[in-house]
């Protein structure tokens, strides 16, 4: 099933919303930039951190799973969140599911892992700019100040009223990643949009 | 706010976590061999003690660990925390109390200091500029309205921008004032002090203070946007405001308020709640650090007390500058703190447009509520001036002291012409000379106390008259005061009368302790100061300043730099020392007399709440009437419930109350405390979620093709379902009708994206599976899908659904629409909490695919259309299989399920693809009237089947054998979660309400769901025995009637029986039927 035969343009969650998105970006003159990331590869993967597996499917991603709760680890394409103590998410360029399954189901071998596609779960919103901190404020309980939330840092927590997983990017202007389940993508699309209407 | 530090992701707001109730209640080891006693026990009973509780938490918004959390269940105070099948630590002690002065000796020991009294640049300056400061002789306190001057307007002073003026209406009269003015103090300076009438006694009442805490100007804004009940003296002019005074009441606005309201969480080391000279001295010390630190102040600009009295301005522009240059230090201007929350999370709202007035831009919130999370705190809230209770003391023209000073300072507004002071404290002085200097007559200062000091006689030096011992006991005026009887005190008749219209008061002050004391802090009563001061409180909070009971200038500075400095270097900063004013010593204090009521004429009534007009009198009737707590004597005569909450009043009457019942006000303490300090609108408290963001709304990918085909839309949860989809002009009922004859007669779909779907995987997942259900899951083959029962401990159907076999090692479960994120909780916490052993992975797999149910006796017709690869005939592809596929070209996985008891597709497709799918069908099927439909038809094809809806045909009291699925209850295994609950006695009573249908005898009738039955077609004497209720109910085109389903005591041997449903004021007969009303051998299931 992971890999899907596109006989038409797939439609994203947030398609509908794009210029929208592009718009706020726009009036805001580079105050905030928000934007769809959409069909980007995201797989869960669960396995016991102290088991041989997680050695072994470290190797094959050649990305070290993150220990540390609320972090994350990347290399090149390929980042992986901490999700709990036997659980990340792993998130890659669009198409990579299959082959990301294939590679950690080999690597594990006979050691229990769990492997679940979930691309179309969730959509990925890019909320960057300098601004970016003070929309997020708006609704997100957690302290986002680059001492406390500086890049290689994840949480799953609130914002708004939608459970969402943040990410702050690599780079420190570079904003956030907001992934949010795509039923809620629209609400909160339009909440994030309601959120910028002062620095727009 | 509590924080509740999960052991994997830290500290996390309460709002993130669910409670599962007390910890270390294991799962007993073989539910069968217990009593019914014991399973009972183990099921409901739980402890519930007072102090340290082990309980269990799931960190459900965020890691979805559940963990184990001691917590003192009488402060809410989590003492440790840690994970799930860890021991339970050793006993932890509750944290410490901290003092809310830590390092400072109690008051006594160094009393000289603590009393060194109220400082003030004394007045040696010459009168200002207002000429001919005489009483006012029309006594109507109004001022000229169409003067284009301001009579009461010093020259100079103030700190208004005289070149911005203004233009304002109160009560129908324009004015002037300037920006910078309140609209009390630009009321003032026109002469108007009366501004309302009080709300009981309709008593004329004018401008009392200066600030918030302001019980009489409390007035209705009229425009640009109207709001009710705005303190005239919090109230910053701005040109075209629009006002009128209030009879103590005010009105709501019938119109939608069209500004943005919004709320922002904030996160710092320290937070500073007022930028009088104690907080600013905190953050200066705090400042440079690197600390992050905030400073918020209800005023426009910091400087707090040191505005008032126009002391050290050019140490206030010093640092409010350089607080402004330091890059983690926020100063929040216009923000009063209101609530004080637990571990130090703390509520403030910002006033960020409302002083623009219409020319507030439309895209900036008018006010913004501030979430403030701070590791410490400094309180530096000041302290309020009281009154005191004596005759006709609510006159227009009595004002507290300080706050005619603070008009003079702030606002260059002179409150009167010619004053009488009356006093018990020294502090009343520095105002009376200001004011005297600034070219008020000062007619004469009335002490109570038989020694003044110092400040005596610089009052004399400056020809003012002192009356040492002496009392006001009567006022004259109409409205506005025009004379003050002097007495000495405890006299009640004679005394010499003064010509006056200002009449400063000064009965103590009231440190401002509402935020320490909301935030858990003990007050105690100082005898020293004669009022209450904080003490201890389990939060990391300092009070510094006059909101410590510190009443010297030099001292607030001193201790507020402490405190500041104290605050950031337990965070692990370094403090500096700020440079601080150097205060020139006062004279020497004169302690103050504690006092609160001033025996007066007889008759004069004495107001203890001039806002609530509670005097004396009604304080006695409540003492007489027994009662002994000011909680009582508060609730009995309402002082301290108005919307000023008693600011002026409370401890006033708290000290009345004492007086009446002969104890010490030590003995009787204050009221409580409680959010918000100050008024906040509810606009402001919903912020943005109102409208379309007040909740969320998920939706499906399918979502816009539904709108664009004119469906209707059910909230199911926060789930936007159609409901069904009219055609021109059909109603409701036909367009059901029609649907679900598409799908009984040829073929229609609808889409089934909402169900909650959990791929559940590892080698144990049937084991697990096996346990969760009552029915037996290990047994179902791969490709093959088996319907399931869940239900909780006590036996009680909780939810259903089907259940597909992937492979060996791995299943997909779905779920009810609503029920999806509490059925994968309900596995986490089995999984985590009991069964750790079982290695098993849930994953919420809800939005990774969209589904489609494509139903009807065509629908293999359209299927096998567009999925050439698929054999679809029945034997190849069985009733409960599944088969992965193409369909129009789409990936799919296509299960053969039926909710309608037709011929039935489930298929699944990526959502990214499922309007592809979608219109497939819709063009495949057309030559067959494929028909769009909703949630309604589904209901009905269900209905005629006798499928239950979990949640509506049942409400937690309800065993699968009382839907007559006993066939879904597993006798062979030998334990599943319910299993016990089963042969409990009250689940086998035969009088259990069983699901039955029913058929109303007229076809034509419709039972509204919820409608009672009952036996007879008369009804008795009440109680009228109920026998049960609708559930579902439904006009059917399968059946050309009505009919219904019901849960009903006994139902399954009534059937055939003729039952009564009272609707409106009929009785209806109806028949219990069989709950499957259609197709009842199963025949269309197979095509």
């Amino acid at each position: 099933m992971a890999d899907i035969v596109l006989t038409s343009t797939p439609r994203s969650p947030l398609g509908g919303a794009a210029a929208r998105l592009a718009a706020a970006t726009r009036t805001s003159a580079g105050a905030v930039r928000l934007a769809e990331l959409p069909f980007l590869t995201q797989v869960n993967v669960r396995l016991d951190a102290k088991g041989p597996a997680a050695d072994a499917v470290g190797l094959a991603l050649d990305l070290a799973l993150p220990l540390e709760p609320n972090t994350v680890v990347r290399t090149g394409e390929l980042t992986a969140l901490w999700l709990g103590p036997d659980e990340w998410l792993l998130v890659a360029p669009p198409g990579r599911e299959r082959d990301l399954e294939t590679r950690i189901r080999e690597a594990a071998g006979d050691e229990p892992v769990s492997v679940t596609d979930v691309s179309a779960q969730r959509t990925t919103l890019l909320v960057a700019g300098p601004r970016a901190r003070d929309v997020l404020a708006h609704g997100c309980p957690l302290d986002l100040h680059p001492r406390a939330f500086g890049p290689g840092r994840c949480a799953q927590t609130t914002l708004g009223r939608t459970q969402v997983v943040v990410v702050a990017r690599d780079e420190p202007r570079a904003g956030f990643w907001v992934l949010v389940r795509s039923s809620f993508a629209g609400h909160l699309a339009d909440w994030l949009l309601d959120a910028a209407t002062e620095y727009v | 706010m509590l924080l509740i530090p999960c052991p994997w992701c830290g500290p996390r707001d309460e709002a993130e976590f669910h409670y599962g109730g007390q910890a270390h209640v294991p799962y007993p080891e073989d539910p069968s061999a217990l009593t019914d006693e014991e399973w009972a026990r183990y099921l409901f009973f739980r402890d519930n003690p007072k102090g340290p509780f082990a309980e269990r938490w799931s960190h459900a918004a965020g890691c979805r660990r559940w963990f184990n959390a001691v917590r003192d269940t009488s402060t809410n105070e989590i003492l440790t925390v840690y994970r799930t099948g860890e021991e339970r630590p050793a006993p932890v002690e509750p944290g410490p109390a901290f003092s809310a002065r830590p390092g400072v000796p109690p008051l006594g020991e160094f009393e000289d200091e603590a009393l060194s009294g109220p400082t003030g640049r004394q007045g040696a300056e010459p009168p200002g500029g207002v000429e001919g400061a005489e009483p006012l002789q029309d006594g109507t306190g109004r001022g000229g309205g169409v003067e284009p001057t301001q009579p009461f307007r010093h020259a100079t002073r103030g700190r208004i921008d005289r070149d911005t003026p203004l233009t304002f209406t109160f009560d129908g009269t324009e004015y002037r004032g300037f920006r910078g003015d309140t609209l009390a103090s630009a009321l003032l300076a026109n002469g108007v002090i009366q501004a309302g009438t009080s709300i009981k006694l309709g008593r004329p009442r004018g401008i009392f203070s200066a600030g918030v805490e302001e019980p009489n100007a409390v007035v209705q804004i009229e425009e640009p946007f109207p709001e009710p009940m705005l303190p005239a003296t919090a109230v910053e002019l701005y040109d075209g405001l629009v006002a009128s005074s209030l009879p103590g009441q005010g009105r709501l606005a019938t119109a939608p308020d069209p500004a943005r309201y919004d709320a922002v969480h904030a996160h710092c080391d320290l937070l500073i709640v007022g930028a009088g000279p104690a907080g600013l001295a905190a953050a200066a010390a705090a400042a440079g650090s690197g600390a992050r630190v905030i400073l918020a102040d209800d005023r426009p600009e910091p400087g707090g007390s040191l505005l008032d009295t126009g002391e050290h301005l050019d140490w206030v522009d010093t640092v409010t500058a350089r607080l402004g240059n330091a890059p983690e230090v926020r100063v929040l201007r216009r923000t009063t703190v209101f609530g004080y929350y637990d571990d130090n999370h703390l509520l403030a709202v910002e006033r960020r447009t409302n002083h623009l007035g219409a020319a507030a831009p439309e895209n900036v919130s008018r006010e913004r509520v501030w979430r403030i999370r701070a590791r410490r705190v400094v309180l530096a809230t000041g302290a309020h001036e009281r009154s005191l209770a004596f005759a006709d003391n609510d006159r227009p023209g009595v004002m507290l002291a300080a706050s005619a000073r603070a008009h003079l300072h702030r606002h260059g507004v002179l409150p009167g012409r010619c004053a009488v002071v009356l006093t018990t404290n020294d502090s009343a002085y520095a105002a009376a000379l200001d004011l005297a200097a600034a070219g008020v007559g000062v007619a004469a200062i009335a002490d109570t106390r038989p020694e003044a000091g110092e400040w005596a006689e610089r009052a004399r030096e400056a020809g003012i008259e002192v009356l040492t011992g002496h009392a006001v006991i009567g006022t004259e005026g109409d409205p506005r005061l025009t004379a003050v009887t002097v007495a000495p005190y405890g006299e009640t008749e004679g005394g010499r009368e003064f010509a006056a219209d200002l009449l400063l008061v000064s009965g103590g002050w009231n440190p401002v302790a509402h935020l320490f004391s909301q935030a858990g802090g003990r007050l105690r009563h100082d005898d020293a100061l004669g009022t209450f001061v904080p003490d201890t409180c389990r939060q990391a909070v300092e009070v510094a300043g006059g909101a410590s009971g510190t009443p010297d200038l030099a001292g607030a500075l001193a201790q507020g730099a402490a405190a500041g400095a104290r605050a950031i270097e337990a965070e692990g900063y370094t403090a500096e020392t700020p440079r601080l004013p150097q205060v020139p010593a006062p004279p020497r204090p004169t302690p103050p007399q504690h006092l609160f009521t001033v025996p007066g004429r007889d008759g004069a009534p004495r107001f203890v709440d001039l806002q609530r007009d509670v005097t004396v009198d009604d304080l006695a009737r409540a003492t007489g009437a027994g009662m002994r707590s000011v909680e009582h004597t508060k609730r009995y005569t309402t002082a301290g419930t108005a919307n000023d909450q008693g600011k002026t009043s409370g401890v006033l009457a708290s000290g009345v109350v004492a007086e009446l019942l002969g104890v010490d006000i030590s003995a009787l303490g204050t009221t409580t405390f409680r959010p918000p300090y100050t008024p906040v609108s509810f606009a402001a408290l919903a912020g943005r979620d109102r409208g379309a963001l007040h909740d969320p709304v998920r939706t499906t990918a399918l979502h816009e093709w539904h709108v664009a085909h004119g469906a209707l839309f059910e909230n199911v949860g926060q789930w936007k379902r159609p409901w069904y989809y009219p055609r021109d002009g059909e109603d409701m009922k036909t367009a059901v009708l029609r649907e679900c004859r598409a799908a009984r007669e040829s073929v229609a779909f609808m889409d089934a994206s909402t169900l909650g779907k959990i791929d559940v995987q590892g080698p144990d997942a049937a084991v697990f599976l096996d346990r969760l259900y009552t029915n037996m899951m290990s047994t179902l083959k791969v490709g093959m899908i088996r319907y399931g029962v869940m239900c909780r401990l006590d036996g009680m159907v909780f939810d259903d659904g089907t259940v597909i076999r992937l492979a060996q090692d791995r299943f997909l479960v779905t779920t009810t629409t609503g029920n999806a994120a509490t059925v994968l909780d309900w596995m986490e916490e089995w999984l985590q909490t009991e069964w750790p052993e079982l290695r098993v992975h849930c994953t919420s797999v809800t939005e990774q695919w969209a589904t489609v149910a494509l139903v009807g006796p065509r629908s293999r017709d359209v299927l096998g259309s567009l999925a050439p690869e698929l054999a679809v005939a029945n034997d190849d592809f069985p009733f409960m299989a599944w088969r992965e596929t193409t369909v129009a070209g789409i990936e799919a996985r296509v299960c053969r399920i039926s909710f309608s008891g037709e011929l039935a597709y489930e298929i699944n497709v990526s959502p990214w693809e499922a309007l592809a799918l979608w219109e497939a069908l819709y063009e495949a099927g057309a030559p067959h009237g494929i028909t769009p439909y909703g949630t309604e038809t589904m209901h009905v094809l269900r209905a005629e089947k006798g499928y239950p809806i979990i949640g509506q045909d049942t409400d937690g009291t309800v065993t699968p054998q009382d839907l007559g699925m006993g066939w879904a209850v597993s006798k062979k295994k030998p334990d599943f979660i319910g299993k016990r609950s089963y042969a409990r006695a009250d689940t086998a009573r035969p009088d259990r309400k069983h699901l039955v249908g029913l058929l109303p005898e007229d076809p034509g009738t419709f039972l509204p769901e919820g409608t009672h039955l009952v036996a007879d077609s008369v009804l008795p004497a009440p109680p009228v025995p109920m026998l049960g209720h609708v559930t579902s109910s439904y006009r059917s085109a399968a059946l050309g009637r009505t009919f219904a389903l019901a849960l009903i005591k006994g139902g399954r041997d009534r059937i055939g029986e003729r039952l009564y449903a009272p609707v409106g004021d009929r009785l209806v007969p109806v028949t219990v039927a069989s709950p499957v009303l259609f197709d009842p051998e199963g025949a269309r299931r197979d095509g």
